[in-house]
Parts: C-alpha cells; sequence; structure tokens
C-alpha cells in the first residue's frame, strides 16, 4: 500500500466542507501563492507518513459526529500532489460510508487524479483570482489550467463550492466578484461560492521558517467587506 | 381519591399513592416542534427584571453581599415576607425579609458562619452566638468523631473539600409534590408511614427514621405555615399553573431556608408545569404570553437566591452558586419525548430575562430528542453560554425516566433517591504519595503506610503501579470511613428535614466519592511508561520534582495508550471504595468532577512527572489537561468519551469550549454542527458536556475591564458562572484553558 504525506490531522474541521468534517492537511504544494496561510506544509519531504488505511481507521472513530452532511476533507498543501493516495483514501472512505470531500487549487491534472474525481463528493475549488495577470503574479500558474480542470469536475457532475481568499488592495472590488460570478455561472456544477477573508495569523509561520510573508504588508479583509461582496453573488 | 383541583386531569393510581411520575406519564403532551411559538418578555417582566438587575448592581459594588441579617437564625418561618416589588410579582416569597439579603444558618457550624459574617464586614450577633452556645453542631460533632488519620488526610488535603463545616446538599425535595397533592396529603402519608414503622422492631435504623419521621411532619407544618405568612393557603393541591409553580417554589423555598447545602437542586418541574398550563390554556384562563411570564418570575426568584459562603468555601466553589439545577427534556421509557412546550419556556428565560448562571439548566439529551429541540438547544448555547448537557440514554437504564440532576452530574430518582456527598480526594497527590513511601511534600507529614522512597535512576511504570495500588487501598478504605463520620454527624445534627419529607420514607442512597487530578495522573503514569522520567530528590531524600525525556502520549487525544490508563484507574478507584462498607447502605458511587476546585487542588500538589509544576491547576473535571491536545476538539471528546459512566455513576464532567468560527460559518452551520457533536459524543456513551462557544479575548477583556461585562456567564464544572464572580486566580486558569479555534 502506498503512504501518503500528511501535514496534521484535525478532528473537527467545520470551515472546509459541508457539516462536521476530519481535515487531513497533506504535505506539499506544487504552487507557491503569495496569499498562502499554510507555508508548513509547502514541502513535500516533510510531515508524517501515513497508509491510507491508517487515515480512513482514524476518521472512522469520529464517524458519529458526521451526521447527514460530514465526513473526510483531504485538504493541504495541495492533495493532488498526492492524488493516488488521495484516492485510495477516498475509496476506502467509500466503502466505510463516509462522504469524500476535495479541497484544491485544482492546478494539476494526471490519471490518478480522474481516479480520485471519482471519489470524490465533493471539490472545493479555490479560484484564487479572476484574470490570468493575478494568477501568474501571485499564485505562479496559468488560470486556464484551473478552468480546464472545473470543466472536468463539470462533466463528471462533481458538486463544486468554489472559494476565493478576498485580499484587500488585490481583489477586493465589485469587478472581480462580478468576474467569478461569470465563471461560476457558466458551471451548473458549481452551487456554492465562499468568500473567505485574508488573515494574517500565519505571519509567525514565516516567521519560525525563516521565510518573508510575501503579502504580511496587506492589511486584513473585515468581516464587513465578506458581507458587501457576498451580498453580490 | 378525588380532588375538585384534578379536575380535567386523567385518573391514575397517582391520585391514591403519591406518584408524581404517574401523574405527568398520565397527562403530559410531548410536544415535537421548535420555539417558533415562544413568546417574548412583557412590560412587567422587563420593568421587575430591571428592579433585580440594580440589586445586582449593588451587590457587585458591595464585594459581593449586599446585606446580611446577622441577628436570625435562617428558617422557614423566622424571617417578615419579602419583596421585589409586590405589585408587579407573581410568584411570592424570599429566603429573608429582603431581596438578596443573606441570612445565616450555623447548623453545619457556627464558626463557618461567624467567619463568613466577618469576611464581608459582619459581626455575627450576641443573640445568634447564645443560641449555639450550647448546641451541637454538624461540625462540632464530625470533629469530635474524626480518628487522628482522618485530619490529617484533610490537612493535607488529600481529601479535601469535605463537607464537614456545611451543609452537605445534592438532596433533591420533590418539591412538585406540594403541588399536586397539598401538604395536608403529604402530612397524612407521613403519619401513616411512621405509626407502620411502629410495627417494626425498634432497633437503631427504625428509632433513627421514626424520628425522622417527626421531624418532617413537624417541617411540613412550617412549610404551611410559612406559605400562610405570604397568603397562601397551600394545605390543598393547586388548582392552576400559577398556583403549582407557587406551591412548588415554596417548597423549594423552605429548603433553601432550612439548609445551605453545597447544591440545592430543584429537579425536573418544567413538564410537570406544562401540565397545568396546557389545562390553563384550554380553559381559556391563560396565553403563551401569560405563561412565560409566570416562568419568568419563578425563574427571577430562582436567580436571587443566596447563601453566605466563607472566603475558603469560595475558594473550592467559585462564583457563588446555588446550583439551583433543573433538568430537561429526556425520553420516557414509552418511547415519547419528555420535552413539553414548557420545556422550551424555561430555556427561553435565558432570553427574556437574559443569560444567567442560575437556574443550572441542564438538558438530558437523548439520541431520539426531538430535531426542534436539539437544535433550539443548540442556538441556546451558542448564543447564551448557559446551558450543560448530560446523557439521559445511559442514565434512563439506572434512573428511570423521572430523575434529575443534583449539583452538577449526580443522577438520582426524584422524592426516591438521594445522596450523601463527598467531595473528591486528590489522585495526583496520590501518586507522589506512594512514591514517596507515605509521605507528603506538600504539607510536610507523614499521611500513609510507611515504605521506602522509590529508588532508580527513572521510574519503572511496573513497580510504580504497584506502590499506587497499596497506597489506592489505603486511601479508599479512609476516605469511605472518613465519609460516614461525616453523613451519620450531618443527619444527627443538621437533617434535611424539608427536603426529606419530600421523598418517600424509604428512600435509596447514594455515597458518592469523588477524584481529582484525573488527567494528571492519566499522563503522568503515561510518560513513567512511554518516557523516561527521572525522579529529583530534595536534601531529605523525598522526590520532588522530575525531568522527563522522550515523547509520551497525553489523554485528549484519542490515543488508548493512555485514554485506557485513565479508564483502568476511575476503575480501580470505585471497585477499591466498594470494599468498605458505608452508613446505611449507601451504594458506592464514584464523580470525576472538581467544579472550580482543581485551582486550589493544583495549589496543594507538588510537580507531577507529566511536567505540570508545582502549584500549577489541575484541569477540571476529566478534562484533558490544557493545550495538550493535538488532534483537535473531537478527538479530545473521544478521550473523555471512554471513561466508563459504569464505573463513574456520579458523573464524569468535561468542559469544552470552542470560538465560534471553529463552530461553523454561520448561525445555521453552528447550530447543525453542534447538534452533530452532541449527538456524536453521546452516542459513544460519554456522560456530560458544558459548551461554551466564546473567544479567548472575550475573557481577556471582561478579566481587565470587569465593568464591561457585568452578564458574561459561562460553564465552568457543572455549572455556569458569572466570570466576574470568580476570584482572580480562578479566572486565570479559565482564560488558560484550551479554546478549540480554527485552522
Amino acid at each position: 500500500m502506498i503512504k501518503g504525506r500528511v501535514h496534521s490531522i484535525q478532528s473537527l474541521g467545520t470551515v472546509d466542507g459541508p457539516g462536521v468534517r476530519f481535515a487531513v492537511f497533506l504535505q506539499g504544494c506544487n504552487l507557491r501563492c503569495k496569499c498562502c496561510h499554510n507555508p508548513d506544509t509547502w514541502d513535500i519531504k516533510d510531515g508524517t507518513e501515513y497508509t491510507a488505511e491508517e487515515i480512513v481507521n482514524k476518521a472512522l472513530r469520529y464517524k458519529a459526529y458526521f451526521g447527514k452532511e460530514g465526513g473526510i476533507t483531504l485538504t493541504g498543501g495541495e492533495p493532488l500532489l498526492q492524488s493516488e493516495f488521495a484516492a485510495e483514501v477516498f475509496s476506502l472512505c467509500r466503502k466505510n460510508g463516509i462522504n469524500t470531500c476535495l479541497d484544491t487549487s485544482g492546478s494539476l491534472y494526471s490519471q490518478n487524479t480522474e481516479k480520485l474525481l471519482k471519489v470524490t463528493d465533493r471539490v472545493l475549488l479555490d479560484i484564487k483570482y479572476t484574470n490570468n495577470v493575478l494568477y501568474c503574479e501571485n499564485v505562479g500558474c496559468d488560470m486556464e489550467r484551473v478552468l480546464r480542470f472545473l470543466g472536468v469536475l463539470q462533466e463528471m457532475s462533481i458538486p463544486v463550492t468554489v472559494r476565493q481568499v478576498i485580499i484587500p488592495t488585490v481583489n477586493d472590488t465589485e469587478e472581480n466578484i462580478e468576474e467569478l460570478k461569470k465563471i461560476t455561472e457558466k458551471f451548473s456544477v458549481v452551487d456554492k461560492t465562499e468568500l473567505l477573508p485574508f488573515r494574517k495569523i500565519c505571519q509567525v509561520k514565516y516567521d519560525n521558517m525563516g521565510l518573508t510573508f510575501p503579502f504580511g504588508h496587506l492589511p486584513e479583509c473585515s468581516p464587513d467587506t465578506i458581507d458587501r461582496l457576498m451580498a453580490l453573488l | 381519591m378525588k380532588h375538585e383541583n384534578w379536575t380535567g386531569f386523567n385518573e391514575g393510581v397517582w391520585q391514591d399513592e403519591i406518584n408524581v411520575r404517574d401523574f405527568i406519564q398520565l397527562n403530559y403532551k410531548e410536544y415535537k416542534g421548535d420555539g417558533s411559538f415562544l413568546a417574548g418578555a412583557t412590560k412587567r417582566t422587563d420593568e421587575l427584571m430591571s428592579t433585580v438587575q440594580e440589586l445586582f448592581k449593588k451587590e457587585r459594588k458591595k464585594g459581593g453581599v449586599l446585606d446580611v441579617d446577622t441577628d436570625t437564625v435562617s428558617s422557614l418561618t423566622s424571617y417578615k415576607p419579602g419583596y421585589i416589588d409586590k405589585e408587579k410579582e407573581l410568584i411570592f416569597g424570599m429566603q429573608t425579609d429582603k431581596p438578596l439579603k443573606r441570612g445565616v444558618n450555623p447548623f453545619g457550624g457556627i464558626r463557618m458562619a461567624r467567619q463568613a459574617c466577618a469576611a464581608y464586614g459582619y459581626r455575627l450577633s450576641d443573640k445568634v452566638e447564645d443560641e449555639f452556645r450550647f448546641r451541637t453542631t454538624h461540625n462540632d460533632g464530625v470533629f469530635r468523631a474524626y480518628a487522628d488519620e482522618m485530619r490529617l488526610a484533610r490537612k493535607s488535603h488529600i481529601i479535601t473539600g469535605l463537607p464537614d463545616a456545611y451543609g452537605r446538599g445534592r438532596i433533591i425535595g420533590d418539591y412538585r409534590r406540594v403541588a399536586l397533592y397539598g401538604v395536608d396529603r403529604l402530612m397524612a402519608q407521613k403519619v401513616k408511614d411512621k405509626k407502620a414503622l411502629a410495627e417494626k422492631p425498634y432497633i437503631v435504623e427504625n428509632i433513627r427514621l421514626s424520628e425522622e419521621l417527626f421531624q418532617q411532619i413537624t417541617f411540613l407544618g412550617y412549610l404551611k405555615e410559612m406559605a400562610a405568612m405570604y397568603g397562601f393557603d397551600i394545605s390543598e393541591p393547586a388548582k392552576d399553573a400559577k398556583e403549582a409553580i407557587q406551591w412548588t417554589y415554596f417548597a423549594y423555598l423552605a429548603a433553601i431556608k432550612e439548609q445551605n447545602g453545597a447544591a440545592m437542586s430543584l429537579g425536573r418541574v418544567s413538564t410537570f408545569f406544562d401540565i397545568y398550563i396546557e389545562r390553563d390554556i384550554e380553559r381559556g384562563i391563560l396565553t403563551e404570553e401569560g405563561a412565560q411570564e409566570l416562568m419568568d418570575d419563578f425563574v427571577i426568584k430562582l436567580r436571587i437566591a443566596r447563601h453566605l459562603r466563607t472566603p475558603e468555601y469560595n475558594e473550592l466553589f467559585g462564583g457563588d452558586p446555588m446550583w439551583i439545577t433543573e433538568s430537561l427534556g429526556g425520553m420516557g421509557k414509552d418511547g415519547r419525548t419528555l420535552v413539553t412546550k414548557n420545556t422550551f419556556r424555561m430555556l427561553n428565560t435565558l432570553y427574556t430575562l437574559g443569560s444567567s448562571s442560575e437556574p443550572n439548566l441542564t438538558v438530558l439529551w437523548s439520541e431520539s430528542l426531538p430535531e426542534g429541540f436539539k437544535r433550539f438547544c443548540a442556538k441556546v448555547s451558542c448564543d447564551t453560554d448557559s446551558i450543560q448537557y448530560e446523557n439521559d440514554d445511559i442514565m434512563r437504564p439506572h434512573h428511570g425516566d423521572d430523575y434529575a440532576i443534583a449539583c452538577c452530574v449526580s443522577a438520582m430518582e426524584v422524592g426516591k433517591q438521594m445522596q450523601f456527598f463527598g467531595a473528591r480526594c486528590n489522585l495526583a497527590k496520590l501518586l507522589l504519595v506512594a512514591i514517596n513511601g507515605g509521605f507528603d511534600t506538600t504539607s510536610g507529614i507523614h499521611i500513609g503506610p510507611q515504605m521506602p522512597v522509590m529508588e532508580g535512576e527513572t521510574l519503572c511504570f511496573d513497580e510504580v503501579m504497584n506502590r499506587v495500588d497499596v497506597y489506592l487501598e489505603w486511601l479508599c478504605k479512609l476516605y469511605v470511613n472518613t465519609m460516614n463520620v461525616i453523613h451519620y454527624m450531618h443527619d444527627k445534627y443538621a437533617y434535611e428535614k424539608t427536603q426529606m419529607a419530600l421523598h418517600d420514607t424509604e428512600v435509596t442512597r447514594f455515597m458518592a466519592f469523588g477524584v481529582a487530578g484525573f488527567s494528571v495522573l492519566a499522563d503522568s503514569l503515561s510518560a513513567i511508561k512511554y518516557a523516561k522520567v527521572y525522579p529529583v530528590k530534595d536534601e531529605l531524600g523525598y522526590i520532588t520534582d522530575f525531568r522527563t525525556e522522550g515523547e509520551f502520549p497525553k489523554y485528549g487525544n484519542d490515543d488508548d495508550r493512555v485514554d485506557l490508563i485513565a479508564r483502568d484507574m476511575a476503575h480501580k478507584v470505585i471497585t477499591e471504595l466498594r470494599k468498605t462498607p458505608t452508613y446505611r447502605n449507601a451504594i458506592h458511587t464514584l464523580s470525576v468532577l472538581t467544579i472550580t476546585s482543581n485551582v486550589m487542588y493544583g495549589k496543594h500538589t507538588g510537580a507531577t512527572p507529566d511536567g505540570r509544576k508545582a502549584g500549577q491547576a489541575f484541569a477540571p473535571g476529566a478534562n484533558p489537561m490544557h493545550n495538550r491536545e493535538e488532534n483537535g476538539a473531537l478527538a479530545s471528546l473521544n478521550s473523555v468519551a471512554k471513561i466508563d459512566y459504569e464505573d463513574c455513576r456520579d458523573g464524569i464532567s468535561n468542559t469544552f469550549t470552542i470560538t465560534p468560527e471553529a463552530l461553523g460559518k454561520t448561525e445555521e452551520d453552528r447550530v447543525s454542527n453542534l447538534v452533530n457533536i452532541l449527538d456524536g459524543y453521546f452516542s459513544q456513551k460519554a456522560h456530560h458536556i458544558n459548551v461554551n462557544v466564546l473567544n479567548r479575548e472575550t475573557l481577556i477583556k471582561a478579566y481587565e475591564n470587569p465593568d464591561d461585562y457585568p452578564n458574561l456567564t459561562i460553564r465552568v464544572s457543572g455549572y455556569a458562572v458569572n466570570f466576574n464572580k470568580l476570584s482572580r486566580e480562578q479566572q486565570r486558569e479559565v482564560i488558560s484553558r484550551t479554546f478549540h479555534e480554527s485552522v
């Protein structure tokens, strides 16, 4: 059985997917977003090794809490970097009646990704910006890849929650939200859009790692801004 | 038997025997909807409540005690009637002649009464001193009979917080009986029971019971007199909802005038009242608004109940609590829920009157509770931090469907079971005393059997466990015997006459033992087993500190390696306790509950192998130690859920604090998630949980600017407190606890 690299496990996740969720933060990321709040998950060589079975056995300890909506969420890091492992985890979850949710940037695709998506109940897709200029500048990947990924989800009819972090002075405009709306409206699988406030509590992680937080100089996003922009959706 | 005030009720055996449960089962109407029918506060309620808020403010400004009557010994008829605002009140009766004025109750011990007066700048009057000069109090009796070893155990704080100088409490009178039957019928039954007793051999038990029955009958007479002083004749059954609440309240009031027990719990009255309210609504003499108003007025009365305590007492039980615990909801044996509209109304008082620490609202949770009620409770928790939850599905098989919670987590069948409260022993200290061969390094005295101090560079798990077994055997025997002395004397000198008059004559008794330092012991044993623990000795050769190298599993992470150590320790303790017989053949029970005494216990306990420093507070109840949880909130709940309720029939307390952000993004999400968390936790046979949904920052702000947060209520350990009423030390400990945050 293939082993996966895990950064950490949170037994009570309520912000990454519907209901009460067992959240597994996978180690390793292909992107270097300037707003990233988990720089400690970047290095693919870090973390603790687990088999899919070990992860699912742990998740089963919390099944009683999941209710009708909850389940497991694989997040990170970028779970698609470990698609094969993630697919094994989700297959086992399906066998055990645990709802599966994948939190991803949608910036990678391989045969294993397809295997993974076949056993995924919902995707939380980060559409980080609504134009390619900002994508190239602040994420380091082509936006087209993400849209293609969304296209695959549409074809496979996997429900999608689109998420975007709202960063003051970068994408906190009404125009941006209009653009985001245009994108999501094209894909009927998107049944929910969430705007998340940019926060800087991760500054200490950057400090500990001796790294500069690229967006450390920007202000945090206020709840009012989120409310105002959410109203446009 | 028939009575005109019972017209409209379904008939049953309850008419011919004292049987409130039968009356409830035959007459209540279950409610499966949501809270949308509820009414808000009326103008009258708002006005009355603002008068009360003013009084609370004055009380706070005066350092926590508004006034003390130092001339009168508290009893049922010793004060003139008192009122908040006679014109506006609906339910009448006050502990003394003025709201928030405290009475003195020296029956537990005159010294305590004296000290309590002095602590707030008062002097116990010569009149009261004279009255008690030639009178034996409970406290006098206990100290006459204590063995030397018991005094040492007390002095070293290995057994502490014992009710040997104050009322033991934790007894719930079936106050509903007064409403359903009227006092005369209850008296007649007791007279009959006393006559029947004369047929039995007059040996100690029966002579004692006969005298107790005499006292019970006398006090039922006083109860009638007390009500008459307020202009009510309660000899006959209540004729409507207002009277039912009033009669029941008079019975409770009589109990708290007579006794200053630590916990004076109310029982399970809401669904009982619902039957009267429904009848009145059907008759067209009461509206929803009127029903809420009656409950509001009743609850206002409960919120102003007070006892006079000493500073030492407050150190154990912080925040001036009365534990007026009301048990809500639950399921019946026949599968119907016991939730009624009035269960909602009781919770609704947290909105109509604002959040509050009293009454101690306790939801008996079952998987089968109606969804609307579950969601309403979760919403109330998110909004007010004022309620706690206990597992009806594991208590009902033991106590039936008419039990209630006394204090925080102690279940007993109302009017049929009672308990002898026994505070707790300190398991973390026990470990240290075992390692040191009977010597307590904190107090500097030998308290147990003498053995050599443990040798070796590191502590060996098996050797330590052998030692723990030896000392546990010693401690448990001593603990049971100490409790036997206390409760013998309490029965003799401070018997609960009113409350026991509202019980069946033949009752089942529990003797409720407790443990503190539970998670410290589990983590310490885990450290000894899985890491290397180097003992550090002082100049006298006693082990006073530890150097722990390496990793070890910590309780609170859903790791069986340590969680099962915790579970096994609870099993060992109760098994050992059961070996020593109890006074009045009480059934041994055990709780993992500390109230706020975890701070005081920690203060008197040296450094422990888990890395806890000398003097540092323990975690409360069965909680994992602060900030040792690595896998989040549910892992912590899973660990606590492993402690077996069958071993800890007096309750396993867990206080859970989560930030709103970590519970969910929207109010809707938070409510759903909390319901799922409660269902998940209790489906694993966990027993109790206090839920706080708040941010640490709020508490820090309240710590710094108390005046800005006069009504901040939080759940601590089986009860709720007004944060401002805790000592600074207790407040700091609460702030330092684990807050489950979002990641």
